[in-house]
């Protein structure tokens, strides 16, 4: 779903960050950021490790302590009550029960996320999302017991269980095999034609043709927001790596 | 807050506990097995009928302090309690949690160690037998709420460890449990009245001594329950949404 806030010239929006001031380590992280993040859509965040993305993304769902600055999602302040529901998260670092099974981890975060259904859904949806991230044969084991992939796809299931309208995610695709990951691109596809809007992280810059967006970070500053092949086409790169370099380049003249 | 979260975060944990067969074996016959030390050191004088009560309180808040408290840790440090508070569960849901699985698991160690005690070492017990398992219970969960705000005050786990004899240990040297309260300098005296293990030993001190000494034991659970309640809001106020 999306907000009705039809601002001139863009589609509505599902995330509106305006004079972001994050101060982390007595350092200016984010000094002044403010983007826009159109709903319905795989919006890439693209940076070098250490630009401030996750401390973006903290601050969208609500947990960072921020300086200064706003940031709106689905029409209200992040991290409101409201929002709890439709804002899927998740973390880096993979944030799962190590000492629970994969179903029992997604099944917690089903029951957390499903207000009113029955014990029946809870355990319906939980495998379907658990199907969805290829994980129906690891469903019984310890999520301690997983490689680091498999773990972070644990932890995509518990978000995507609650089937949020803005799904967060923070390098989800880190670590995995070619495979897994165009899989997992297509999943997202799949959800923002469902009119889901992701918010998806990567410093991995070949990632970026998978997106309908880009947000390019450096050292907390938007060095550029538009779309793979106007990134392209601007920098007369010929991928996204040397694209993200041209940038800083023209950016440092 | 909601009963349902709340249920379902004990749940959580105890799920967390199964899969620990180490742990469970050691909550349940650890305290049990220092019992039987206790009465066999003693045996052939009076001295277990005054210390063997007195440990019933303690043990179970000592071992839910400790688990509790890197339970916890681990929770804060680990990114589960961040992604936890951007879900509808409320801080108080995870105390609660906490605390109710915590609970659970303290009534079955308590049951197993009170009746070994009473069974096995032949512990004499005038007042209700039920009701030295009632004190137990509130002293685990007593254990339980300090250790989840001690952990608020740990950055790892060998600073949550460390936190045991900080916090533990002075309470279990003045609850009465080496030389009656009474007999302490009165300074020791007054800080030993508003430590809460004190208010464990002087209820199955009573419970164990006379059948009268029941209505005792039950102001003594009040005033732990009183204890409990502030440690969980203050354990709860030190669950931040937002962090640095
Ligand atoms: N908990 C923290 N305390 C202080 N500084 C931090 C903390 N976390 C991250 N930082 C700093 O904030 C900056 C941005 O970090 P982060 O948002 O994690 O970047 P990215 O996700 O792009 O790698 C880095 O310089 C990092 O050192
Ligand atoms: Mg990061």
């Amino acid at each position: 779903m999306t907000t009705d806030d039809d601002r001139p010239g863009a589609g509505p929006a599902a995330i509106v960050v305006s004079g972001l001031h994050v101060v982390r380590g007595g350092r200016d992280v984010l000094p002044d950021l403010t983007l826009s993040v159109p709903a319905g859509q795989v919006v890439g965040l693209l940076g070098p490790s250490g630009s401030g993305k996750s401390t973006l993304l903290r601050a969208v769902v609500g947990v960072q302590v921020v300086a200064g600055g706003t940031v709106t999602v689905l029409g209200q302040p992040a991290g409101s009550p409201g929002l709890r529901r439709r804002v899927g998260y998740v973390t880096q670092a993979g944030s799962v029960y190590d000492d629970l099974t994969v179903r029992d981890n997604v099944r917690y975060f089903a029951g957390l996320l499903a207000a009113g259904r029955g014990h029946r859904d809870v355990v319906a949806a939980a495998d379907r999302v658990i199907g969805a991230v290829d994980l129906t044969d690891h469903a019984d084991v310890l999520a301690g017991a997983l490689s680091g992939g498999e773990r972070s796809r644990v932890s995509l299931a518990c978000a995507l269980v609650g089937d949020p309208e803005v799904l967060v995610l923070d390098e989800p695709t880190v670590g995995l095999d070619p495979v897994l990951r165009r899989d997992l691109w297509a999943l997202f596809a799949g959800l923002a034609r469902d009119g889901r809007t992701l918010l998806v992280s990567s410093h991995v810059m070949d990632e970026a043709t998978r997106c309908d967006r880009l947000l390019l970070l450096r050292e907390g500053r938007l060095l550029a927001d538009t779309t793979p092949g106007q990134l392209l086409a601007d920098t007369g790169a010929a991928d996204a790596d040397q694209a993200f370099l041209r940038l800083v380049d023209g950016a440092g003249v | 807050m909601s009963p349902r979260l709340s249920a379902l975060t004990a749940f959580r944990v105890l799920r967390q506990l199964r899969a620990d067969h180490r742990t469970v074996a050691l909550l349940l016959v650890v305290p049990s097995v220092l019992v039987g030390l206790l009465a066999w050191m003693y045996s052939g004088t009076t001295t277990f009928a005054v210390v063997g009560p007195a440990l019933l309180g303690i043990f179970p808040f000592v071992v839910m302090f400790l688990v509790t408290s890197v339970a916890t840790l681990r929770e804060r440090t680990g990114g589960t309690l961040e992604r936890l508070l951007t879900t509808p569960l409320a801080k108080a849901d995870v105390m609660l949690g906490y605390a109710l699985a915590f609970a659970l698991v303290a009534v079955v160690q308590a049951v197993v160690t009170v009746a070994f005690a009473v069974v096995v070492c032949g512990l004499q017990v005038a007042g209700p037998v039920w009701l030295l398992v009632v004190v137990a219970v509130a002293e685990a969960v007593l254990g339980c709420a300090l250790g989840l705000l001690a952990s608020a005050f740990a950055t790892s786990e060998f600073q949550a460890v460390q936190f045991m004899p900080a916090v533990v240990l002075p309470q279990v040297l003045l609850c009465g449990l080496l030389i009656p309260r009474d007999g302490l300098p009165t300074v020791l005296r007054r800080i030993s009245d508003v430590l809460p293990l004190s208010y464990a030993v002087d209820a199955t001190t009573a419970l164990t001594r006379s059948a009268s000494g029941t209505g005792d034991a039950g102001r003594d659970l009040l005033v732990i329950l009183g204890f409990v309640v502030v440690a969980l809001a203050l354990g709860s106020l030190t669950l931040r949404r937002r962090t640095a």
